[in-house]
């Protein structure tokens, strides 16, 4: 970890305002972009998610898409915090921060962090409801999300 | 020695979260294969489920040969975000 990028994965729920804080600390940014995750609840069964993850892995894993974007784009401070353990409906789940001189190089990157995020980042998502638990399902159209940084 | 993780569905299946194994360098396939004599739920869990594999926490394919003090992980494809 250097100082201009942060990977917290936590049982902690998500300051926002701290790390909008941090990323805002440099006068050349003129960027700043940040995404929310947040948990849905579509059926109204579903209690709440947990969050299962390989510790170790997920750190590193996390750490190296932040080194690609870096690679990719021009940027500044980046921040990925990723929470796990049990989480309720309209908790944050995962904040992607991102600073950069100009908007595009921060849209783009953000974009980039989540899309390989989801098909990477080794964490495991269980719904708990009233009939059960259950895991939740690898997703196509995440893996169709990756294409497009090829 | 090699340690060995399982994760999520993939620990539920094989019912427990970690073993380990004193064999020598061998590919994941052979592991898998190994393994998958433990009984129905181990062969159904890594041969027919097909999970991913990690070692020393990078994703490796079938053919990467484990080495002695390596940990090697299975689990399910990702879903976190």
């Amino acid at each position: 970890m250097n100082e201009n990028s942060i990977v917290i994965v936590g049982d902690d729920s998500i300051d926002i305002n701290h790390y909008y804080q941090w990323l805002s600390q440099s006068p050349e940014d003129g960027a700043i972009v940040t995404f929310t995750g947040k948990v849905r609840s579509l059926k109204s069964d579903i209690a709440s998610l947990f969050l299962e993850h390989y510790q170790g892995m997920t750190e590193k894993v996390l750490m190296n898409i932040i080194d690609k974007a870096k690679e990719r784009w021009d940027l500044n401070r980046v921040v990925v915090i990723h929470r796990v353990g049990e989480i309720f409906a309209n908790e944050n789940i995962v904040y992607v921060g991102v600073s950069s001189a100009h908007r595009k190089d921060s849209f783009a990157a953000a974009e980039f962090i989540m899309d390989v995020l989801k098909n990477e980042a080794p964490f495991w998502k269980k719904e708990k409801s009233l009939n059960g638990d259950s895991w939740v399902e690898a997703k196509k159209s995440d893996k169709e999300s990756l294409k497009k940084w090829h | 020695m090699i340690k060995i993780l399982f994760f999520a569905q993939t620990r539920e299946l094989v019912g427990v979260p970690s073993l380990t194994l004193e064999i020598e360098a061998i590919t994941i396939a052979d592991l898998i294969n190994h393994l998958s004599l433990k009984g129905d739920n181990w062969q159904y869990a890594l041969k027919e489920k097909q999970p991913l594999c990690a070692v020393n926490k990078q994703l490796v394919d079938e053919s990467y040969i484990i080495q002695i003090g390596d940990e090697v992980a299975f689990f399910p494809p990702v879903t976190g975000g």
